[in-house]
């Protein structure tokens, strides 16, 4: 823009704008006529108020005793106590699989790597947890380094499906420590599902809730999709009944209904189990209106070149059509996604103890009465945290896939 | 072609729905035909089964309870139910596995705690809940003996220089919908010709939150809980409940109709902590009184006359159990609402006949 009017090494002849560049940047964004310096002004000084009375209201008023003497709870909501190593055991290997898969899939100790790590050291800062977590956390980014170490002296030819496998068994292991062997008296005795709670639940809601609704609604795209007129109008009843009726609706019919509509001497079924059938039948209508919008974005060449080639309808589907139709809508599902994480909270309607329904437990007990300020402000930032991160994977990915540059 | 296409896709569309209705007629028939095949001479199929046995077979009762409720029905810190409701679902369980602690409690809203017991979800409603002629009769409830006498309340500000109902005409007051007070509150305002706003809440926390920030002029909800509800305001000094006394609001337990047995045990069970407390037995002194002589304490602790079985439990120190494991009256109640607690709510109704108030167990004899 502005020539220099002196030799670089000469700074005291630039502008003041140039010689400090903060005092440029804001004069350029903040200061650049009287109606916008007025309007930071006044800006500033609304931000400062807001600040002061929250940060006093942090410091000064807030009772944060009730988080500690109920941080268990908030965790892991009536898990027993003496089985809360199990729980560890589960994040402990969760750190190893990560470390495991990284190396697999990815290779090298990137930039992503480093965030992975840090979660486990920055967790430790949090004013709430104990020695003891501290150490477990300590003991889970342990793990996950001796995973990525260990991987790659791992003969394994095919990475990708061994990490896949890595992540299977991972998900057996863990709902078997979660749920306990038979026998009361063994080394590990069964806990109820309606025993988990707060995080614990919340995060096993949404991550089965996700990962089970992703290939029933991408079915039910193709299905609506379909030639075949049978499943192409099974596949519509069902997406537009469900897409019909609220989530708290399907949500009542499961824990209040079914026992009405089965038989006399049914087993019950587990009420998280139903709870979790809800939540997975509701979002798979959604995600099939999503990827159908991304097989509807792909052009008709793509299907006339993939049969031209003289692929199957499956092989097009599968190879051609699938994974171009579903990186179009990432940003849609994952969108999805974290709403259906945020919708795991309506299940405290429905006596089941998430999150949010163990916080509002909490705030009833008499010995906490009126904290309830404290007790939200706690889970809106647990729910930001992980609505974040699951939006910054998203970007992530979307860059690493190119999605909107290609 | 194109013709052709559409009979097609009708003629398909035609079988599968007369394959669904196909379907539909037959699994009725189909359903229980294996079960008679199973068990030829059982004569169950007929009979429906006692609650009791269902509970004993599962080898917990299911108590559908409050959460959220302080001083009746809450978690405390270390995830454990309790409270005042929650202590008689404990006191049910005592009596019947000799274990308190045999107990789940399923969290309920006002709303579907009903529909939950129709359904079997669960086997008792011990929930703040209030007997009323039409819950009783219409919902099919049996409600037992009631535990706690509360009375609608309403909670303003001091301001505001309300005592009477007359003063809140035009006013908006908080309610929890689905409740007997969204009632009482109409049917009063309306006998008083009093013309007021409704502003409807799903729960307790949604509707002080809204009175304190002014949304409302005054709250309104049992007694005992605006008492326990006004520690917790910021500046409870500045509230004040009404004299006046919107309804009665008898607290209680209730279970299914149908199930003589299983009600005769929850109101033995009720009338026994309140029978304890009159004989003077708690949980710390009820072994000095297993010599005793008088008939009546001998009846209550199973030393003459097995009335447990009476009500379809083998053993006969079930009332031991559960004042050896829950307490009496006093003791529940006391642990839960009395003096030692935040909310030091005075006995009022709730003391003994012999002490003013209306808390009255038949004999067991």
């Amino acid at each position: 823009m502005t020539t220099a009017a002196g030799t670089p090494s000469d700074r005291s002849v630039l502008p003041i704008t140039e010689r400090y560049p903060l005092v440029g940047w804001l004069r350029r964004n903040l200061f650049s006529d009287v109606f916008n310096s007025l309007l930071t002004l006044a800006a500033l000084a609304f931000i400062i108020v807001i600040a002061r009375i929250f940060l006093r209201w942090v410091f000064f008023t807030a009772e944060w005793g009730v988080i500690p003497a109920n941080f268990n709870l908030l965790m892991r909501g009536q898990y027993p106590a003496a089985e809360a190593w199990r729980l560890w055991l589960v994040i402990y290997l969760l750190g190893a699989v990560v470390g495991i898969c990284w190396k697999l899939i990815v290779g090298q100790f990137s930039g992503a790597a480093r965030v992975l790590i840090a979660i486990p050291f920055v967790l430790m800062l949090i004013p709430f947890f104990s020695m003891g977590s501290r150490l477990n956390l300590l003991i889970t980014a342990v793990a996950s380094g001796a995973g990525f170490f260990i991987a790659g002296y791992l003969p394994i030819q095919r990475r990708g499906r061994a990490a896949a496998y890595f992540l299977i068994a991972y998900l057996v292991v863990m709902l078997v420590l979660l749920r306990g062997l038979p026998g009361e008296e063994g080394p590990m005795p069964p806990v109820q599902p309606i025993l988990w709670g707060g995080l614990l639940l919340s995060l096993l809601l949404a991550f089965f809730g996700i990962t089970l609704s992703f290939p029933l609604g991408v079915l039910l795209a193709l299905g609506r999709q379909s030639k075949l007129p049978a499943v192409r109008i099974m596949s519509v009843i069902y997406i537009e009944f469900i897409r019909g009726v609220p989530l708290i609706s399907l949500l009542f019919m499961g824990q209040v209904m079914l026992q009405l509509f089965l038989p006399d001497g049914f087993p019950l079924v587990d009420r998280v189990l139903r709870a979790l059938v809800a939540i997975t039948l509701f979002s798979a209508a959604y995600t099939a209106e999503n990827v159908r919008g991304g097989l509807q974005s792909i052009p008709r060449g793509q299907y006339e070149a993939a049969q031209a080639v003289g692929l199957s309808a499956y092989q097009s589907t599968i190879h051609i059509i699938m994974p171009q139709a579903l990186r179009a809508v990432i940003p849609v599902l994952v969108g999805q996604f974290i709403s259906l994480f945020k919708d795991t909270t309506l299940v405290a309607l429905v006596g089941i103890f998430d999150l949010l329904g163990i916080a509002r437990t909490i705030i009833s007990n008499p010995d906490w009465l009126g904290t309830q300020q404290e007790v939200f402000i706690v889970v809106a930032v647990l729910f930001w945290i992980f609505s974040y991160t699951m939006s910054y994977a998203s970007r992530r990915l979307e860059r690493r896939l190119g999605v909107g540059e290609r | 072609m194109k013709s052709m296409k559409g009979i097609n896709r009708t003629g398909m569309i035609l079988a599968m729905v007369v394959g669904m209705i196909i379907a539909a007629c037959m699994s009725p028939d189909a359903g229980p035909e294996p079960v008679l095949s199973d068990e030829p001479a059982a004569p169950q199929p007929q009979e429906v089964q006692s609650t009791l046995s269902i509970v004993q077979e599962r080898g917990k009762l299911v108590c559908i309870g409050n959460s959220q409720l302080p001083g009746f029905g809450f978690l405390d810190s270390e995830g454990n139910f309790s409270g005042f409701d929650v202590d008689y679902c404990r006191a049910i369980a005592a009596a019947i596995f000799g274990d308190a602690n045999a107990l789940e409690v399923r969290p309920a809203t006002a709303r579907e705690r009903f529909t939950i017991l129709s359904s079997g979800e669960g086997d008792v409603i011990i929930r703040n809940t209030t007997w009323t002629m039409s819950r009783d009769t219409d919902l099919g409830m049996n409600f037992g003996p009631t535990t706690f006498y509360d009375g609608q309340g309403l909670m303003v500000r001091k301001e505001s220089g309300v005592v009477t109902l007359p003063d809140l005409e035009g006013a908006s007051v908080c309610v929890i919908t689905g409740t007997t007070t969204e009632l009482n509150l109409a049917d009063q305002f309306a006998a008083a010709g009093v013309n007021y706003e409704a502003v409807v809440f799903e729960d307790f926390d949604q509707s002080f939150t809204a009175y304190e920030e002014g949304r409302c002029d005054a709250v309104t909800t049992d007694k005992s809980s605006l008492v326990s509800r006004q520690t917790t305001l910021s500046a409870p000094a500045d509230h004040v409940i009404l004299e006046v006394t919107l309804s009665k609001e008898p607290l209680g337990p209730a279970v299914r109709h149908g199930d003589d047995q299983w009600f005769d045990l929850v109101n033995w069970v009720v009338y026994a902590t309140m029978i304890a407390e009159e004989a003077g037995i708690n949980s710390g002194n009820i072994d000095s009184f297993m010599g005793s002589e008088d008939p009546n304490i001998r009846k209550l602790l199973g030393l003459e006359g097995d009335f447990c079985s009476k009500v379809g439990i083998a053993n006969s120190g079930c009332f031991v159990d559960v004042i050896k494991e829950v307490g009496n009256y006093a003791e529940i109640y006391n642990r839960n609402l009395g003096p030692e607690t935040v909310f030091d709510l005075p006995r009022g109704l709730n003391s003994l006949y012999t002490d003013g108030g209306i808390i009255y167990a038949p004999p067991i004899r």
